[in-house]
């Protein structure tokens, strides 16, 4: 049926398509970083692979870089979907053809710096102008190895809040303004989940108070210092948030307070402009979506309120593939972008909260108020004092796959109808199954 | 050559550069005619080689090297550091750890199989008929059946999963028309594989009824024409004129479909969205393919979607050996 799509060859290629693909690129690399170190001006490109937005292509970062480097030419490689992502460096870890810069997601972070990967990366805690104080220190311990190697510089947090919709809260009879409404659920997750249920006895029609349970469940996780984790371990069935997070999950769903939505996908993006949800949880790269998918006709509908506990959903981390050519040079990229002036710029722009805790002290970030939501909101100030609030956790190798098989454990019971009992032993045979 | 160079027995005996070919071997013209042997004989070889390099390179060495990780546990991103394991990965997805994942992917290979081949061959069967009339603007009907074969899976798929979304498509409004609930089409089972099939049907309906076509406009006017006079009406000149003269055609494209429906992958894996790399939430429309993938490159462990590979070549190995077989008995009848 899909002849074309997969042909037979490549069904059993699937080592050998993607060493081709890497040998291809590594091909090009060469011919391109060869060129350059052949010209007698000493021209050098380095090549940086993100995913998402990383926002330093749109704050101009490249561009006042290469000024002041002129011998230095800088090309981005950039993917949407992080999981993409993190498949395609992981087969060139091993076949080559890396970038000189190469981007790490936090959910990844314990994994790049175990033992099979840490050589992989080096060391940056000594490139020019990195000062260790100056990131936020449980950020800085996520990407340093058992030996003392930090292979990876902060980019950017995730501190959470709770976006709300004021014009459906009014309809409901509940407060609108921001401080009332965080009062509602202040300290505690299971308020959040009570309060969607006084909203849904009195919701406007066709409308849930939560786009997803499982933003509910990963913001339980995240605003926890025990994760999937525990002394180097899988511990997830022991872990009290995950429990919590379940359970939670469990009375949104049952309480039809959850739309069901599969977060990121396209159903999820058009109810945003549809109005059909009150609130969504809402870590600082949330913002950029809520505002894109919502659409200019929803301006000013959105709020952004306290959670009821401060935690991390997200952020990522600069590294430099030890193998590079040019393992100085970017060493001293990666050390510049995230240095506080140019963390800044990207806030402004993309807003990412800056992993560099100076940068939240430097004009514009602090008392920077977003146009979009609220209108005005106060959210650098929201966001960069929950930054400061987050306890750090134990991240393990496999979090991102865990956080994965977890939300798919929760969709099983809000769009397949499984009971609580039938997702959760899914759940852990998808664990048992994949993690090793 | 030997034509123009045959000389005369009572010729000079001076020109020796053209002896008779047998009788004294030497110098150019034995060189001449090895050369020809081996042009006549070498030339075929040296023409089919550069398929059998490319084939050996990127065909038969995947194959072994495929064939020797599903013996060893690797990970994507340390493929030198293989640690051989025997036949674990096997029994793993026969009966340990991952059985219940191959077991759901291989009974969801064959549904999506039976439900996107069945309806698509016989409609492609019913098309080329009525293709084959004289039928005003036929051959722009013609060209347009292969429209949807030109269009890629991924531009086909989305713009599927969007007639199919819950939020406000088309499939749903359709079916608000004639009174009956939202479907939540990507959640269940039965509505997931059928959704992915109507994709699968779209892509390829026009491209079989071609191939039933031409195979058609081979078959004899004559035959219809004793048929018609015979009283046999357009029903029964189909029934007992085309379809036996298709029989080879149809049972090629049943082949090839099958082999197609065994290796689906792109549909399932981009209708999931963020859940395509395991076929869904719950793994309600997840292939073999998908297995493959999703055990390989979303969970890193490449030896065991090795395994997965071979499994599905030696499925791809035993439908070939029944098309063999089902072939020799049709000629045998014959």
């Amino acid at each position: 049926m899909s002849r074309s799509s997969v042909p037979r060859a490549r069904i059993r290629s699937v080592v050998l398509a993607s060493a081709a693909a890497t040998l291809a690129l590594a091909l090009t690399g060469c011919s391109t970083s060869g060129d350059a170190s052949a010209s007698a001006d000493g021209k050098i490109t380095l090549t940086v692979g993100t995913f998402g937005t990383f926002g330093y292509k749109e704050a101009g970062l490249y561009d006042a870089y290469m000024k002041q480097h002129p011998e230095i030419t800088i090309k981005e490689n950039p993917t949407t979907a992080e999981g993409n992502y993190w498949t395609a460096l992981q087969t060139r870890l091993s076949g080559g053809g890396l970038d000189d810069v190469q981007a790490l997601e936090v959910g990844r972070i314990a994994r790049a710096t175990s033992e099979d990967l840490a050589d992989a990366f080096a060391d940056l805690s000594d490139a020019p102008g990195v000062e260790k104080k100056n990131y936020l220190p449980w950020k800085w311990d996520q990407a340093t190895t058992a030996d003392g190697r930090t292979i990876g510089l902060g980019t950017d947090v995730g501190p959470m809040a709770i976006c709300y919709r004021q014009d459906l809260f009014k309809a409901a009879g509940l407060p609108s303004d921001p401080e009332s409404v965080g009062k509602l659920w202040a300290g505690d997750w299971a308020k959040f989940v009570e309060t969607g249920k006084r909203y849904q006895a009195k919701a406007p029609k066709g409308t849930s108070f939560m786009d997803s349970a499982t933003g509910l469940f990963n913001a339980v996780v995240s605003s926890s210092t025990v994760q999937y984790y525990k002394d180097g371990k899988l511990a997830y069935k022991d872990s009290p948030s995950v429990k919590t997070g379940w359970d939670l999950a469990v009375k949104a769903v049952q309480g039809r307070t959850s739309q069901g939505l599969k977060m990121f996908d396209t159903p999820w993006q058009t109810a945003f402009s549809k109005s059909t949800f009150a609130t969504t949880v809402c870590p600082s790269w949330q913002q950029a979506n809520i505002q894109q998918f919502s659409g200019p006709s929803n301006k000013g509908k959105w709020n952004i309120a306290q959670p009821p506990a401060a935690g991390n959903w997200g952020g990522s981390f600069l590294a430099v593939p030890a193998s590079g050519k040019h393992v100085d040079e970017a060493k001293k990229l990666v050390a510049w972008l995230t240095a506080p002036e140019q963390q800044a710029k990207v806030f402004q722009k993309v807003g990412n909260i800056p992993a560099n805790q100076a940068a939240h002290d430097l004009p514009g970030v602090v008392d920077y108020k977003n146009a979009y939501i609220g209108p005005d909101a106060a959210t650098g100030q929201i966001f960069s004092t929950a930054a400061k609030a987050i306890q750090p956790a134990e991240i393990g190798p496999h979090a991102q796959d865990l956080t994965g098989a977890f939300s798919t454990g929760v969709q099983l019971m809000e769009q397949n109808g499984k009971s609580p009992e039938e997702a959760w032993n899914a759940t852990v045979r998808q664990i048992d199954s994949t993690i090793q | 050559m030997a034509s123009t160079t045959a000389p005369s027995r009572n010729g000079p005996a001076g020109r020796q550069d053209t002896p008779p070919p047998h009788a004294h071997p030497s110098g150019p013209s034995v060189r001449r005619s090895r050369l020809h042997r081996w042009d006549t004989k070498g030339t075929p070889y040296a023409l089919v080689a550069p398929f059998f390099l490319v084939f050996a390179a990127f065909g038969l060495f995947p194959l072994l090297y495929t064939g020797w990780l599903s013996f060893h546990r690797v990970s994507l991103y340390n493929v030198d550091r293989a640690e051989w394991v025997g036949l674990r990965n096997y029994t793993d997805l026969f009966t340990g750890q991952v059985s219940h994942y191959f077991w759901n992917a291989l009974l969801n290979t064959f549904t999506l199989g039976v439900l996107s081949t069945v309806p698509q061959l016989l409609m492609a069967l019913g098309l080329a008929h009525l293709l084959n009339y004289r039928l005003r603007a036929r051959g722009f009907l013609r060209t347009a059946l292969l429209a949807p074969y030109a269009t890629s899976v991924a531009a086909a798929t989305l713009v599927f999963a969007l007639i199919f979304s819950p939020e406000g498509g088309m499939a749903n409004w359709f079916l608000g028309l004639f009174g009956a609930g939202p479907v939540h089409w990507e959640a269940g089972r039965l509505s997931s594989q059928f959704a992915i099939s109507v994709i699968v049907t779209w892509r390829w309906t026009g491209y079989n009824a071609l191939i039933y076509l031409a195979a058609m406009q081979a078959v004899p006017r004559e035959l219809y024409e004793a048929a018609a006079l015979d009283g046999a009406s357009r029903w029964q000149q189909f029934l007992h004129v085309t379809v036996p003269a298709l029989k080879p055609t149809i049972l090629f494209t049943v082949i090839v479909s099958t082999i197609g429906a065994t290796q689906l992958f792109g549909e399932p894996y981009l209708f999931g969205g963020q859940s395509g790399h395991q076929g869904g939430t719950d793994h309600q429309y997840e292939t073999l393919g998908i297995l493959m993938y999703d055990q390989g490159f979303h969970s890193s462990m490449l030896g065991r979607a090795s395994a997965v590979a071979w499994i599905m070549f030696g499925l791809l190995l035993l439908i070939g050996l029944v098309n063999a077989l089902i072939t020799r008995r049709l000629r045998a009848s014959q």
